[in-house]
């Protein structure tokens, strides 16, 4: 049956693409789950799991040619590319085709929402903590 | 005329359960969901996607292009191993001068080779499911429901279209999707009734079925498709594709009859590449359907609309990518502008239209490319040209590109044109045919790439 497994496969680790490669494509993820992760000052922070269906790279077609994140698989994966300029292409004939990027993205808006209200709470619950507690230590002084 | 469009609760039927009619169905009823609209899709088709051979298949040659398959890939429609029988990640251009191997970048299986029903005749166990099936099975998903029966009549009728089949009461629709190809009697269906619709101009190919086992398909074809530039008259196009245990021997051109498929399947060239012991003269299953090679006069009328080849189609290539495009567009049409012949004529027949007007450059292609396979001189500085394209690292690889999307379909004749006008082409081209007529002086020596290593065992299982 493997004979048939479109686009390409990862094992466990290995890399997708890498942060400031230069891209011309996008990423559809077949089987499996891939990890991005922003590589800093030699450090690495994972930021999203990706799993079947999902896109990865969009950023890189309308910004920039650069991936601005790495991109690993985690467990075995496979994944197809579709070139910018075909999908660019098609997009001009037919706009419906951007329909699901458009949802993908539009999912990973309300997810960054979600995340920076929770992140937002967080900030504002750990400032009145730290608020509380200045007011404790001067009353005790 | 009052508008006509589709409200809800609407009924739709599509006849045929091809890619094209599942393909509408499909996103007919996802286009419906983003708006709102409720409707009711029944899809006649009578053949039984699980039996092997004639009963079950739809008869083409099972190539899923690499644009179709990023496309589906971007709609979010996989094709997934149990359905293709074999990833196909580069191409072998053979001719008497010798073979060149054209790899993808990255090495990536972009291009599916599938069969349209389970398999050739005399299958024993089906490993793989249905290309057909696989497509009709999503278009169920959306809600689509199949009738297992043959439409035996179609009339006007006042709120619609009549639908009829044996043994059932007609039935009312607004709206008629007609996909059933163009190897149908089904067409006939359609004289009795006042359509400005004329059906396409057709030929005939020639497909035969090898079964290799799934072992010697890898071990001699690979993940390759193979394709033979050869002289032999009336012959535009001759390729074998490597599916699960068989492989499919196609033909195009003018007037297939056994005499041209006989001195094609007994060239040296097919003959060194498959199995010694296999019988090239026959094979497990065997076809001569017909293929449209110019589009149908108005395509649709008042609730409706010809997709896919009884429409338009690409010349000899990507005909599933025509029916997708073709389907898509037509649904949009009835989703979104409404489904009279002039929403149609508005709204669906440009689709067809580009389709045609890029088949136009397509025969200029075609014929060139006839004209290249009629001197040995031009022939060798194709592959001059593509094996030495092969060797660089940089630079441009313009007669690969040609040759890879020429071959596979992945891209409209109009980008191939644009591609063989360049002076940059030209002016290598000339050097090879320059070079080939000194070394045909000279003397030939059999050209080959130095990847072109398509039979050693270990570049066949690159399951990678």
């Amino acid at each position: 049956m493997e004979t048939g497994a479109l686009g390409r496969p990862y094992e466990d680790g290995d890399l997708i693409f890498r942060q400031g490669e230069q891209t011309d494509r996008l990423y559809v993820i077949q089987e499996g789950k891939v990890e991005v992760y922003l590589e800093e000052e030699g450090k690495e922070i994972s930021l999203t799991l990706y799993r079947e269906g999902d896109f990865l790279g969009e950023l890189a077609l309308f910004f920039k040619e650069v991936h601005s994140t790495s991109a690993r698989s985690l467990g075995d994966s496979r994944v197809l590319t579709v070139d910018k300029k075909n999908f660019m292409r098609r997009i001009q004939e037919d706009p419906t085709i951007a329909f699901r990027l458009v949802q993908n993205l539009t999912h990973r808006v309300k997810e960054l929402s979600e995340e920076i209200s929770v992140l937002n709470r967080t900030v504002q619950e750990c400032l009145e903590e730290q608020l509380r507690l200045q007011e404790l230590k001067g009353k005790e002084t | 005329m009052s508008h006509l469009e589709l409200t809800d609760g609407a009924r739709i039927a599509v006849i045929g359960g091809g890619p094209a009619g599942s393909f509408f169905s499909y996103f007919l009823l996802e286009m419906a969901g983003r708006v709102g609209l409720e409707l009711q899709v029944d899809i006649y088709e009578p053949r039984d996607f699980t039996i092997p051979g004639p009963p079950g298949c739809n008869m083409c040659g099972g190539i899923v292009s690499e644009s179709l398959v990023q496309m589906l890939a971007a709609e979010g429609i996989f094709l997934p191993p149990t359905v293709v029988q074999r990833g196909i990640s580069a191409y072998v251009m053979h001719s008497d001068a010798g073979s060149v191997r054209i790899d993808t970048p990255m090495e990536e299986k972009r291009i599916g080779a599938v069969y349209r029903g389970p398999g050739p005749r005399g299958l024993k166990e089906a490993r793989w499911d249905s290309f057909d099936g696989h497509l009709l099975s999503l278009a169920q998903e959306k809600g689509a429901h199949v009738i297992h029966s043959r439409v035996s009549q179609v009339s006007d009728h006042a709120s619609g279209v009549a639908v009829g089949t044996r043994g059932r009461s007609l039935q009312v629709y607004e709206l008629l999707a007609v996909t059933t190809g163009i190897n149908t009697a089904a067409l006939k269906l359609f004289d009795g009734m006042d359509l400005a619709y004329k059906p396409p101009r057709t030929t005939k190919t020639f497909i035969r079925e090898y079964h290799l086992g799934a072992q010697d398909v890898s071990r001699y074809l690979g993940n390759a498709m193979h394709v033979f530039l050869l002289n032999i008259p009336r012959l535009e196009f001759a390729a074998i594709i490597p599916k699960g245990d068989y492989a499919s021997l196609i033909l195009l051109g003018d007037e297939i009859n056994d005499e041209l498929i006989d001195s094609l399947v007994e060239s040296p060239e097919i003959r060194q590449l498959m199995p010694a012991d296999l019988q090239l003269n026959e094979g497990a299953c065997q076809c001569r359907p017909r293929i449209n090679v110019r589009g149908a006069v108005q395509p649709f009328d008042d609730r409706i609309v010809f997709i896919g080849d009884c429409g338009a189609t690409r010349l000899y290539k990507d005909g599933i990518g025509a029916a997708y495009r073709t389907a898509k567009s037509a649904a949009a049409a009835a989703i979104f502008q409404g489904i009279s012949a002039e929403d149609f004529r508005r709204h669906y027949l440009p689709a067809c239209r580009a389709i045609e007007g890029d088949n136009a450059l397509g025969k200029v292609i075609f014929w060139v490319t006839r004209q290249i396979q009629k001197h040995r001189f031009t022939r060798r500085a194709v592959l001059r040209m593509v094996a030495a394209e092969q060797r660089r690292d940089i630079g441009g690889r313009w007669m690969s590109t040609v040759l890879w999307d020429m071959f596979t379909g992945s891209a409209p004749y109009r980008e191939i044109f644009q591609r063989t006008v360049h002076p940059a082409f030209w002016t290598r081209f000339l050097w090879d045919n320059i070079a080939s007529i000194v070394e045909q002086i000279a003397g030939f020596r059999r050209l080959r790439s130095p990847d072109a290593d398509w039979k050693l065992p270990h570049t066949m299982d690159d399951s990678r």
